[in-house]
């Protein structure tokens, strides 16, 4: 990473930070575009050139949807920092393959007026605004947004499958040859952008890493199938919990700021989407789980404050 | 005497409005929120607990204006409760007898009218304060804009949530008329937004809504016209007041400067 000096030779005072990096919030919002292209390629290989189509529309619908607010609202134009763009596409990525193409426009301008503009834009977003449209559909079309059939694949998707007691081929789920939302099959192209974001240092381990660990813990305590290796690593690659653990829990604006405070809330994702896999009336619960995550941001941030420089003592000093 | 009838009138025309618009008790005093939220899935039901509500704030107004000599202050509010209940009880078993069909919608709702803090509210702030005309009046403004705005509320979640309005499928006659003019055999089929009719909806509209009716109001007062709410005569407004013993809570017809008249005259004269 670019670490640019601010040279200054009269003694004049500007207020901190004084030493910068290169990275602006556009060439963040561009590595993750970048990072999600792998899964959208596989996602438009594996089901047909109706996801590309949908794709499409669903990130013109984000983007345009932001161009038209800030006109309206006689605002700055934000449409160049292309967060507007990775709504899109992660929502996108969390449409089923043969959804109509309706689906995605209602989706993208439910995800950038409701959930991210009228709460203030970008960083003051309180949940996160791809998931949040993703639920508002699922609650809304149930029928469209669980149902799995398109051209390619017919039948129940692999976390069904496995809900129902059947075994599902570990090398489909890895490679992602199987039913599922367009971003979400493959595990491989996901890891390549996760990878990728790692590398850049656009997201760190913390919380994904909670995430699935704890994820995991829960399922071989709670799963009752005992150490079934088989098993465990099947719940793991199954539906959106990659894409949601590397792409989703690590947006900047809804997780905790503070390290300890991403381990919390890392952890409390795995839990409640162990709970929502396990004992709840659907078979996937990381779109859940990750908004019931987000609300609980200010409060995990408050309990986990640090203490002032300078200061002795924890939060309670701090707090005074 | 002449001029007294008319300023009467309009005094009572300005509570009955204050209640109407300016004071809505959903969308500006954000009351009652609980059949608000919970029984605006179609417009049907909004109007009719609107009504319901509307009938049994009326009378218990009237009742409790005609009795606040009587009441001792220290029991006033289970005595307001009893009347309330009284016009409740009433309200449900004609309900009960002659609509059954809103009766089952609408449920537990009608027996928690007896808790509708607007009812209540309305009794503390005004009707134990006021003569009997005023007191009607203001109940009947309230009343109004409850179900104005339970309405509004229940129409368009109805249409977003269902395609109907009043229960008659609006939007698919509208496609199927749309597709045969331009000669299309087969009309689109609106696809329902269910959410709408869910609970997290009625948050959505309400939210919705109360924006248009600020942005409205303040439109408005850019063109000069009043939309202040009624004041009871010191410079702050009663709902950020924060003396509880104030007895010129929210309206005060009977002071001798007149707040009522003052504030419409202020307002005619800008």
């Amino acid at each position: 990473m670019e670490v640019v000096i601010v040279e200054d030779n009269k003694f004049r005072v500007s207020s901190n930070p004084h030493v910068r990096a290169g990275d602006t919030t556009a060439r963040i919002m561009q590595y993750v575009l970048i990072a999600l292209l792998p899964a959208t390629i596989f996602g438009v290989f594996n089901f047909g050139l109706h996801a590309l189509w949908l794709v499409a529309v669903t990130v013109a619908s984000a983007v345009l949807s932001e161009y038209l607010f800030d006109r309206g609202m006689k605002r700055k134009n934000t449409v160049t920092d292309f967060s507007a763009a990775v709504t899109g596409l992660l929502l996108a990525l969390n449409l089923p393959p043969a959804a109509p193409l309706w689906i995605g426009v209602i989706g993208g301008v439910f995800a950038i007026i409701v959930v991210k503009m009228l709460f203030g834009g970008l960083g003051q977003n309180f949940m996160n605004p791809a998931l949040g449209a993703r639920c508002f559909l699922l609650i809304s079309f149930t029928s469209i947004m669980t149902s799995f059939d398109c051209d390619a694949y017919t039948g129940a998707t692999p976390l069904a499958a496995i809900r129902a007691g059947e075994q599902v081929g570990l090398s489909d789920m890895v490679l992602g040859t199987m039913a599922g939302t367009i971003g979400e099959t493959s595990v491989i192209a996901i890891l390549i952008g996760a990878v990728f974001l790692l590398v850049m240092r656009v997201i760190d381990l913390r919380v994904p890493a909670s995430y699935l660990i704890s994820f995991a813990l829960f399922i071989l305590l709670f799963g009752g199938r005992g150490f079934d290796v088989q098993y465990i690593v099947s719940q793991l690659a199954g539906g959106g919990l990659m894409l949601g653990a590397f792409f989703m829990a690590t947006d900047y604006v809804t997780r905790p700021i503070t390290a300890r405070g991403q381990y919390v809330y890392g952890v409390f994702l795995g839990i409640m989407t162990g709970i929502f896999r396990l004992f709840g009336a659907s078979a996937e619960g990381v779109s859940y789980a990750i908004i019931l995550g987000n609300l609980l941001v200010p409060l995990i941030e408050q309990f986990t404050r640090p203490a002032a420089f300078g200061k002795k003592g924890t939060r309670k000093g701090a707090a005074k | 005497m002449m001029r007294e009838v008319l300023r009467l009138k309009s005094k009572n025309g300005t509570i009955f409005f204050n209640g109407l618009v300016k004071e809505n008790p959903t969308f500006v005093l954000t009351l009652g929120m609980c059949p608000t939220l919970a029984v605006t899935t179609s417009a049907v039901n909004g109007l009719g607990m609107g009504l319901t509500t509307t009938a049994v704030l009326v009378l218990s107004n009237v009742i409790i204006s005609l009795l606040r000599r009587i009441i001792p202050n220290r029991v006033r509010i289970p005595a307001f409760i009893v009347i309330v209940a009284s016009f409740v009880t009433m309200a449900e078993l004609l309900l009960e007898g002659f609509i059954p069909g809103l009766y089952d919608a609408l449920g537990i709702y009608i027996p928690l009218i007896v808790v509708n803090c607007i009812i209540l509210g309305r009794a503390e702030s005004f009707a134990s304060k006021n003569a009997v005309v005023p007191s009607f009046f203001d109940g009947l403004g309230m009343g109004l804009g409850f179900t104005a705005a339970l309405t509004a509320i229940g129409i368009v979640r109805e249409l977003l949530g269902a395609g109907e309005v009043f229960g008659f499928p609006v939007i698919n006659n509208a496609l199927a008329g749309l597709s045969s003019a331009i000669g299309m055999s087969e009309p689109p089929e609106y696809v329902p937004i269910s959410i709408f009719v869910l609970a997290p909806g009625a948050f959505f509209v309400l939210a919705a809504l109360t924006a248009l009716q600020n942005k409205v109001k303040r439109s408005m007062q850019e063109k000069g016209r009043s939309a202040d709410k009624i004041q009871s005569g010191c410079s702050t407004d009663c709902t950020a007041c924060g003396e509880s013993g104030c007895a010129h809570r929210f309206v005060d017809v009977n002071a001798p400067s007149g707040s009522v008249a003052a504030a419409d005259k202020n307002g005619k004269e800008e």
